[in-house]
């Protein structure tokens, strides 16, 4: 049931209203609205109660194990959100002068410093809400550095056939155009093509390490070498900065700019697809270009650095502060965790995905890069699994549903066939990898013995499979009245 | 150890079902240089006991005044219900719905706020949030142009807030689009219908209410705006639209996109974040939007479910070819507008917007009764105006600060043309004891 269906005329919620309504004659009619908006019209309880049911329909972190590859589900610590949600934090206004927000400047201050160590970065920018914004900006810099020095030749960003969507498309709205370079039978960069590709009109490029196959991408000394040889720059993708936090730096790796997710990595919530919070780390010949707002420290006061600050700035990614309740979170699991907590962070990441992928291949699973280490993430095929029975990952994922575990993500990255991407995270146990191996098990033994009973999944969740085609051809985006 | 629940025993286990000596030795991969030391700008842990204390401190230090601000984040009383549902687990810790099967929860809801914002918008669609309302409108912008097809210029008044043209300019300005000013009224503070050939433009950006608080003449804009050729972009406070016409009737034919902040439903003021950008549009033109969109459909049972839809327009699927690069949305900060909404009713927003509205009226007439006091424009405007003072703005605000009060938003540096010009504000929040505080405050201070 909609929420519109509980609506009755006249119904409302008049304790969460102003008592009154106020004089509006002053305004002429013909600036005035006629009809009356489609709001649901309930008391209170009917609206706690439908969007408290509705909670119930999701899997959650809180509730299942979620091993949503590339997306790092750890758990959400609990007084982040407590903390970063006191009266003083959301009562102060963006415009407010910087004397009435030191709590939260000295917060922002240190959470910039923390992220400069733990990436290797000369500075760092709060600025960008999520790392597809995060990725707009380090481009954007790349591209101010090149033409801050004529060097306006430079169009090209290459980009490895494994990476994220957004990589391309960051490069498209940032005016390049996307050079796309093979990936080897190990999951590395192919550095022949690497080299035929890179020239004087390349600009860049992008990469995940470890890479979206799950792999540390080993040679990544001489890809930094070859690169930086043609005049390009270097931009590290933060999407599994999990599996190498406290371990690697990117910046020591050669990188010049990078962005971090801070909803995977520093485990901010993903809230059904964001708020999210997409820093960005620059070396030092980046500095001048980093978007505003910057927080800086002067004689023990903290203030912002806006446009006039950083004159070359690439400007403004957000109308204020960028998602600044998203990194006070950040902020406070990152104090929680101190340096030790971070260097485990990656360790028992790496155990976690270790461990799970030599369980599944024991249990019969097809690993798609067998001689490789897991970082914090590793991939299986179902392909031979689909020629046999055709069942598809993606039968295999709804099935994974029946049995109480969210399925990892499916079909991608599109290099592998049949694929499902693993990411364990650091935050579960080995009981929970344990059944997480039984319930795979029994789903593989089911395809083979009744593969329809496989492919009609899921049978426990609020709807069966749902008609994805139907959805696209017969739009139906928005409620109307019968 | 904090958030890992690993016992000595499971790691010796774990390790030899690897084959591994330890858990250093999984990282061999990775050449030995490259390995970094110890953290040093990372201070030891703390346990939740101590950052709480922390941060307790932190936050008593700030947002303690009697706030007049506006322009652009504005505080609303936000019902105790909103944030108590939306931060629960099934919520908060959930992600983007890839498996729509189990992610009903999520998935109705985004159906039902796409619903509320394309009804209050007046448009056919929307879609599930960008960030904010700055990037949203950057987000129109290069929809507008995409879908134009040939111009690559978007006129924008200078009554868009400055900060959102400069989220816009950075947006934009690697893809060649010209960004061009239109100027306003002086008197009446609102946007001049151009009278001289602009040549050919994808869109017009239209703010309702302005940044001056100011109403436009939304309805002669629109008009111009389609009579030559070009589209229209309604930029709007999704409260003033609980009284205002909706972008969809504006003039002849409607606005074709509408965008804004959804802060002012239901996300605290926050230090500028968490917010959301909306965006709503004629149905000619889904095809065009950025971002995740929800609908409806059956399940092999035919019974109804939802689901992400259009995916093809997505980074994901199109990669160098999307509509954007934008992957996630501002899920949580929806989820909880979806519920103020819902809990305001149609009813409940009209009384913020009213309320609002007469509080600013009040407001404005006993600032002016100020000697050294006076309003800059003759408009009509929503929640917002703009008073002139006849000294310096800056130190006034600092005297008023000492005495507990954030008296607005000083114009002069964006708008030196109108002097000593001030934003103010004053939403429901706002007592009569509040608004009478404030003008003798501000008496105060200009008597020195």
């Amino acid at each position: 049931m909609l929420i519109f269906e509980h609506s009755r005329p006249n119904r409302a919620a008049h304790a969460q209203m102003p008592a009154l309504s106020a004089d509006i004659s002053d305004l002429p009619t013909n600036l005035l609205r006629q009809d009356v908006p489609l709001l649901p019209q309930a008391s209170e309880m009917d609206v706690v109660r439908h969007y408290t049911r509705l909670s119930q329909k999701n899997f959650s972190i809180d509730t299942q194990f979620y091993p949503l590859g590339s997306c790092t589900m750890k758990y959400n610590p609990r007084a982040c959100n407590s903390l970063a949600m006191l009266p003083g934090f959301l009562a102060r206004h963006p415009f407010a002068p910087a004397s009435t927000g030191q709590g939260y400047l000295a917060s922002m201050y240190e959470l910039q410093e923390m992220l400069k160590d733990v990436t290797g970065m000369a500075g760092v920018s709060l600025a960008p809400m999520a790392g597809a914004q995060g990725e707009f900006a380090g481009v954007a810099m790349i591209r101010a550095y090149h033409d801050s020095r004529g060097d306006t030749a430079r169009r090209e960003i290459i980009v490895p056939n494994a990476a994220h969507g957004t990589n391309p498309a960051t490069a498209v709205m940032c005016g390049y155009t996307v050079r796309e370079i093979p990936t080897d039978k190990e999951g590395d960069v192919d550095l022949e093509a690497l080299k035929a590709a890179v020239g004087p009109h390349t600009a860049g490029l992008m990469l995940t390490n470890p890479s979206t196959l799950g792999v540390f991408e080993k040679q990544i000394q001489d890809i930094q070498k070859i690169v930086h040889d043609a005049g390009g720059l270097l931009y590290y993708d933060g999407a599994n900065l999990n599996a190498i936090l406290g371990r690697v730096k990117p910046g020591d790796m050669g990188f010049d700019v990078i962005h971090m997710n801070l909803h995977k990595t520093f485990s901010t919530p993903h809230g059904g697809g964001g708020p999210g919070a997409g820093p960005v780390g620059v070396a030092t010949r980046l500095l001048p270009f980093m978007p505003v707002p910057v927080v800086t420290k002067e004689n023990d006061q903290y203030r912002l650095l806006v446009e006039g600050d950083i004159p070359a700035t690439i400007g403004r990614m957000s109308a204020n502060n960028g998602n600044a309740g998203v990194l006070l979170r950040a902020y406070i699991y990152a104090r929680m965790l101190g340096a030790e907590g971070m260097h485990r962070v990656s360790e028992f990441a790496t155990l976690n995905a270790n461990y799970l992928l030599k369980e599944l291949q024991q249990a019969g699973f097809d690993i798609a890069f067998p001689t490789r280490r897991a970082s914090h993430e590793f991939i299986i095929t179902l392909k031979k699994l689909k020629d046999e029975t055709g069942v598809s990952a993606m039968d295999f994922a709804k099935r994974l549903l029946d049995y109480g575990y969210h399925a990892p993500t499916t079909y991608f990255p599109m290099l592998v066939p049949e694929c499902l991407l693993i990411e364990p995270t650091e935050t579960e146990s080995k009981e929970t990898l344990d059944a997480f191996v039984v319930a795979m098990k029994t789903i593989l033994a089911e395809a083979y013995a009744t593969p329809e009973l496989v492919k009609g999944a899921p049978y426990t969740q609020p709807v069966r499979r749902l008609d994805d085609v139907k959805a696209a051809r017969e739009l139906d985006l928005v409620w109307r009245q019968a | 150890m904090p958030f890992i629940p690993h016992t000595d025993e499971d790691v010796t286990q774990m390790l030899a079902a690897i084959g591994a000596p330890s858990i250093d030795a999984l990282f061999d991969e990775i050449p030995t240089a490259l390995r970094s030391g110890k953290l040093t700008q990372v201070p030891e842990a703390m346990t939740e006991m101590e950052i709480s204390r922390l941060m307790h401190e932190r936050a008593d230090l700030d947002g303690r005044q009697l706030n007049f601000i506006g322009a652009g984040a504005y505080e609303h009383h936000i019902p105790a219900a909103v944030w108590q549902i939306t931060t629960r687990g099934e919520f908060y810790s959930a992600y983007t719905p890839y498996q729509a099967e189990a992610s009903q929860g999520t998935l109705q809801l985004i159906y039902e706020y796409q619903t509320m914002m394309a009804s209050l918008t007046g448009m056919d669609v929307s879609n599930a949030s960008l960030y904010d309302g700055g990037s949203a409108l950057a987000e129109a912008v290069l929809m507008a142009v995409r879908a134009h097809k040939g111009a690559m210029r978007v006129l924008m008044p200078k009554t868009v807030s400055p900060l959102y043209r400069a989220v816009v300019r950075a947006m934009v300005k690697n893809q060649h689009i010209e960004l061009v000013e239109l100027d306003y009224d002086p008197a009446s503070g609102m946007t001049v219908v151009p009278t001289t050939d602009m040549g050919d433009f994808a869109a017009l950006v239209i703010p309702q209410p302005n940044f001056f608080g100011v109403l436009e003449d939304v309805d002669a804009l629109t008009d111009w705006a389609h009579a030559h050729g070009g589209r229209v972009i309604a930029l709007t406070n999704p409260t003033s639209l609980a009284l205002l016409k909706a972008p969809g009737q504006w003039g002849t034919a409607g606005a074709d996109i509408a965008v804004g902040d959804g802060q002012p439903l239901g996300a605290p003021l926050s230090n500028g974040g968490p917010y959301y950008g909306f965006m709503t549009c004629k149905q000619a033109l889904v095809r065009q939007m950025p971002g995740r969109i929800v609908g409806r459909t059956v399940d092999l049972e035919g019974k109804q479910g939802f689901t992400l839809t259009l995916q093809a327009r997505e980074q994901h699927i199109r990669r160098s070819k999307a509509t954007s690069n934008i992957c996630t949305n501002q899920g949580l900060v929806v989820t909880a507008s979806t519920i103020y909404m819902s809990l305001l009713g149609p009813e409940g927003l009209k009384r913020v917007a009213a309320t609002s509205h007469a509080n600013t009226r009040s407001l404005l007439a006993q600032l002016c009764a100020i000697a050294g006091v006076t309003q800059a424009f003759s408009g009509h405007g929503f929640h917002e105006a703009v008073v002139q003072l006849d000294r310096p703005v800056a130190p006034v605000l600092a005297a008023l600060q000492a005495q507990g009060i954030l008296g607005g938003h000083d114009l002069s540096a964006d708008y030196p043309e109108l002097g000593n010009a001030l934003l103010i504000c004053a939403t429901e929040t706002k007592t009569a004891a509040d608004l009478q505080c404030y003008a003798q405050q501000l008496g105060l201070a200009l008597s020195k």
